[in-house]
């Protein structure tokens, strides 16, 4: 187990240092010149010179690149050009907002999931499953973003049972907060959820077609007890690796799901940030976005070893 | 009384092409201590007649006639009431070792499971009694392997976990669908012989499925021969291999290769195919590929015909049979 | 293709309810966008403040947005811009993504780690991800959002083709192709792609639909198509102001992604089935 925690561990690094290294390139090297980006094409050329020299890009690329990742270590990201404030302070709140929100969401969209696929996968063929399984087709079909709009629409303006939008702060207390995220995170998770749930439904049909499923009945275990002990858990892995596929999903919709509800978390922060040409926020937090997938994907990699003992063995 | 009393029992599929007869009116008997054989091709319902003694039937599937274990009708038990009977009164070894055991759960938690359900045994008590049952199934080291998982394991060593699994609850019927099949050469003997050993010391039934009359032959006291989901021919195991009557049986026989026999011997086929269970003939399963078939082996059933003592043969042309030889039959 | 053959494919064609469904509404998307290269119902462009808010009408069948401009034109030709959008982005995916696939599972050995590696870490960033980059340095466009479609489709396309073409070099017929001198560069063109095309084809249509997804979270945050060029997404944010007003502007943008995307996936659904009936049974 410890070899292969190891492993991945080491590929973990490998990945987060080529996602940095990618993004580097994108922001930095690709456009010639930041100073310009930033200041916009009619700028002074003092001016675009003065800011070059503020933001060290007249050093050689492979020394910015380092005093930015030693940066990110000692959590010194730099100063936002737009705001003279230290990116950190402006990452620090929003992400305290989207990590949330991408919880809530992956947590909702995994019980919707498992509820429906379980549910059809019972009833197999029947009435119940034939809806659900259309519905869930439609929730694949539908942008996020516009889910959210009918959303407010429908519980904000008509209904008025929640906040059409915005966030109060932590400090308010996390009742107003979590209710504040509620729309949000059921917009995204409807549509990971109905792609969960037809894994799910398909997975657990294609199980219960397992040789060890019959030992299981053959023991005299009930069709109940035999999903439970037998059946869950091996349907379960399928089910994880698309969960990991789809948190990049997940994420990037919280940064336009955050935008129609004007929740002030990575999303807004970032959109702002492009607007402003405050290429350095960006920078950061697309690194941030990236890594989170990156561990995330990490976590689910480790999570199938414990569910699979075979893995464990192919890797030793 | 006998403990276990088939009768007339049929098992129809549904199937996308329409109704597939896999058992048709298959009558047998199985007293304390004996052990029956039932032999046939592949296709030819003997698996799904043990699924349908287990309740396992897949989906779509129904089943007429009776099954009775101890006078009782298992065919009109619920599920909740089969529950209590598959793994505790009748137990079942599959085919394919490698994928009947739970790739997820330890060998020592899968054997514990019967344990606790039927015996409700304790934690700690299912544990040793796990480990007894380990040994006792020749596997050596035990309290190692109790907390291997499966894919740790040779095939041989999980077909003993199988049975491990199946003895736990000292079943009264144990049903074997074709054990050793999907295992090496070396490995089938000792599995064998394994099952063997333990059904007789524990006084237990054996019901031993296999396409191999050889297998059938070496361990069993009564054979039933399957064709098309009918039984054929059934009766004692040395009566049978005194003198095989239904040209069916004859084939079988003929196809073994053997030991001994000169080299330059071809080995006898039967010609075709297992039919289609769809477009089973009215009459006699075998008529396709029977030498001796006429027009009233097509459109009637056989008579099931008592040669002598508890030797039953279903054959239209019983006489004809018995006097050629099988080399004539089959060449 | 044989008669006998391709005529069981025209009925499997028309007994895929999927594909017949899914078909259709795709076609339906594809009539709209050519229609509306000549003639709309009103004008998508023309501003006149007077026209404002109006109701549907005989002149308006879905009514006028907040410019006065006729909803159903808009929508009508913002279907170009998805297609257009989604065919230059799938292209770039299949034509990038396909040949390193194909190259990996050809040459194995390095070639195939460099690949593989190089699109194992790419799933970190989708296309949303790329999209922000490119308009922080070059500035919003349509054309980024194309570039990051395209870029996220490339290691997709990638992966699948590289699977398939592995499993397709280990059969018989390119083994006595190979026994026979063949190349490695003519078994793939002549052996490796006419057989894993169906999985290809497949696979393009759900990215299809999915970059009509990406295009239009894109123009919704103005990362993606400007204006005055209509485009879906783009629709939903001006919409999304005026939801006390005006309601139903934002549903026909949304209900417009949502028939699109449902048309394309069920059409992937039933070529799934129709294209290779192996693939479908196992489902």
């Amino acid at each position: 187990m410890s070899v292969f925690i190891a492993k991945r561990v080491l590929t973990l690094i490998a990945t987060l240092i080529g996602a940095s290294i990618v993004i580097f390139l994108v922001m930095e090297i690709l456009p010639g010149d930041p100073a310009l980006v930033i200041l916009g094409v009619d700028a002074s050329d003092e001016a675009v010179l003065a800011l070059t020299k503020e933001l060290g890009l007249d050093r050689p690329p492979l020394l910015r690149y380092w005093g930015w990742i030693t940066g990110i270590l000692q959590g010194e990201l730099g100063n936002s050009y737009a705001y003279k404030v230290p990116v950190w302070e402006l990452v620090e709140g929003a992400l305290l907002i989207t990590i949330p929100l991408a919880v809530m969401s992956i947590f909702l969209s995994i019980i919707f999931a498992l509820v429906v696929g379980l549910y059809a996968a019972a009833n197999h063929n029947k009435a119940g499953d034939i809806t659900l399984m259309g519905i869930s087709q439609l929730g694949i079909s539908i942008p996020n973003f516009w889910l959210a709009i009918l959303l407010i629409m429908l519980f904000a303006i008509e209904l008025r049972w929640l906040p059409a939008g915005g966030f109060p702060g932590w400090k308010d207390g996390i009742w107003v907060c979590l209710k504040a995220l509620l729309l949000p995170s059921l917009a995204l998770a409807t549509v990971v959820g109905a792609i969960l749930a037809r894994i799910t439904r398909s997975s657990v049909l294609e199980v219960f077609r397992e040789d060890y499923v019959r030992t299981a009945r053959a023991k005299g275990l009930s069709q109940r007890a035999t999903l439970w002990r037998h059946v869950l858990r091996n349907a379960l892995i399928p089910v994880l690796t698309v969960t990991g596929i789809q948190f990049a999903a997940l994420l990037t919709g919280t940064v336009v799901v955050e935008n129609v509800f004007h929740i002030p978390g990575l999303g807004s922060l970032v959109l702002k940030a492009i607007n402003n040409r405050d290429t350095i926020v960006v920078e950061n937090v697309v690194l941030l976005l990236a890594t989170m997938i990156i561990v995330v994907n990490f976590a689910v990699d480790i999570l199938y070893a414990v569910i699979d003992p075979r893995l464990k063995a192919h890797d030793i | 009384m006998s403990l276990l009393n088939i009768n007339n029992l049929s098992v129809i599929l549904e199937t996308n092409k329409g109704p597939a007869r896999a058992v048709r009116n298959l009558s047998f008997r199985l007293e304390k201590g004996e052990t029956l054989g039932i032999v046939g091709e592949s296709g030819c319902g003997k698996s799904m007649a043990a699924l349908a003694l287990m309740g396992l039937l897949p989906e779509r599937s129904k089943t007429e006639g009776q099954i009775k274990l101890d006078g009782q009708n298992l065919l009109e038990k619920d599920d909740q009431e089969m529950c209590q009977i598959r793994g505790n009164r009748l137990a079942m070894i599959f085919q394919e070792p490698m994928t009947s055991l739970n790739p997820v759960h330890t060998v020592g938690n899968q054997i514990m499971e019967p344990l606790r359900l039927h015996r409700n045994m304790s934690e700690s008590d299912a544990k040793v009694e796990t480990l007894r049952l380990l040994d006792r199934v020749g596997i050596p080291n035990p309290q190692a392997r109790f907390d291997n998982y499966p894919h740790q394991l040779s095939g041989g060593q999980r077909q003993r976990v199988m049975i491990a699994i199946a003895l736990s609850c000292q079943p009264d019927v144990l049903i074997a669908d074709e054990p050793t099949t999907a295992l090496d050469v070396t490995i089938q003997d000792q599995i064998l012989d394994l099952i063997q050993t333990l059904v007789r010391e524990e006084g237990m039934s054996l019901i031993l499925i296999s396409h191999d009359l050889g297998v059938i032959s070496e361990n069993t006291d009564n054979i039933l021969v399957m064709y098309g989901g009918a039984a054929v021919e059934t009766g004692k195991t040395e009566q049978i291999f005194d003198e095989l009557i239904h040209p069916y049986t004859q084939g079988l026989f003929a196809a073994m290769p053997k030991l001994g026999r000169a080299k330059n011997r071809r080995l006898v086929t039967i010609p075709g195919t297992v039919p289609d269970l769809i477009s089973m003939p009215m009459g006699c399963t075998f008529t396709d590929r029977c030498p001796l078939a006429t027009e009233v082996c097509q459109n009637t059933p056989p008579p099931v015909v008592e040669v002598k003592s508890k030797h039953f043969v279903a054959c239209h042309h019983l006489d004809e049979a018995r006097d050629r030889k099988t080399e004539e039959l089959f060449s | 293709m044989s008669e006998d053959q391709s005529l069981t494919f025209f009925s499997r064609c028309l007994r895929s309810r999927s594909f017949m469904v899914g078909g259709l509404m795709t076609a339906f998307l594809l009539v709209c966008a050519a229609i509306s290269l000549f003639w709309t119902p009103g004008s998508a462009y023309d501003i006149t403040i007077t026209n404002r808010f109006l109701p549907p009408s005989a002149a308006h069948w879905l009514g006028t947005d907040q410019f006065g401009r006729d909803i159903a034109s808009m929508l009508m030709t913002g279907t170009q811009n998805s297609i257009v959008v989604a065919v230059v982005a799938v292209s770039i995916g299949l034509s990038i993504g396909v040949s390193l696939g194909l190259l990996a599972a050809a040459k194995r050995g390095w070639t195939e780690e460099i690949i593989m590696r190089l699109s194992d870490f790419s799933f970190a960033f989708p296309a949303i991800l790329s999209a922000i980059m490119l308009t922080a340095i070059l500035g919003p466009g349509g054309v980024n959002s194309i570039l990051a479609i395209g870029l996220y489709n490339i290691p997709v396309f990638a992966r699948l083709t590289r699977g398939t073409a592995n499993s397709i070099w280990t059969r018989e017929f390119v083994m006595a192709a190979r026994a026979s001198g063949k190349g490695r560069f003519r078994i793939t063109f002549e052996h490796v792609l006419p057989n894993i095309l169906s999985i290809i084809i497949v696979q393009a249509t759900i990215l299809f639909a999915i970059a009509i997804l990406a295009e239009a979270a894109l123009s919704y945050l103005g990362l993606g198509t400007q204006p005055p060029e209509p485009s879906w997404g783009r629709m939903l944010n001006e919409a999304q102001t005026l939801m006390f007003l005006d309601p139903m502007q934002a549903v026909y943008p949304g209900l417009a992604i949502a028939i699109a995307v449902f048309g394309l996936n069920l059409l992937g659904d039933g070529l799934r089935d129709v294209l290779d009936p192996r693939l479908s049974r196992k489902r």
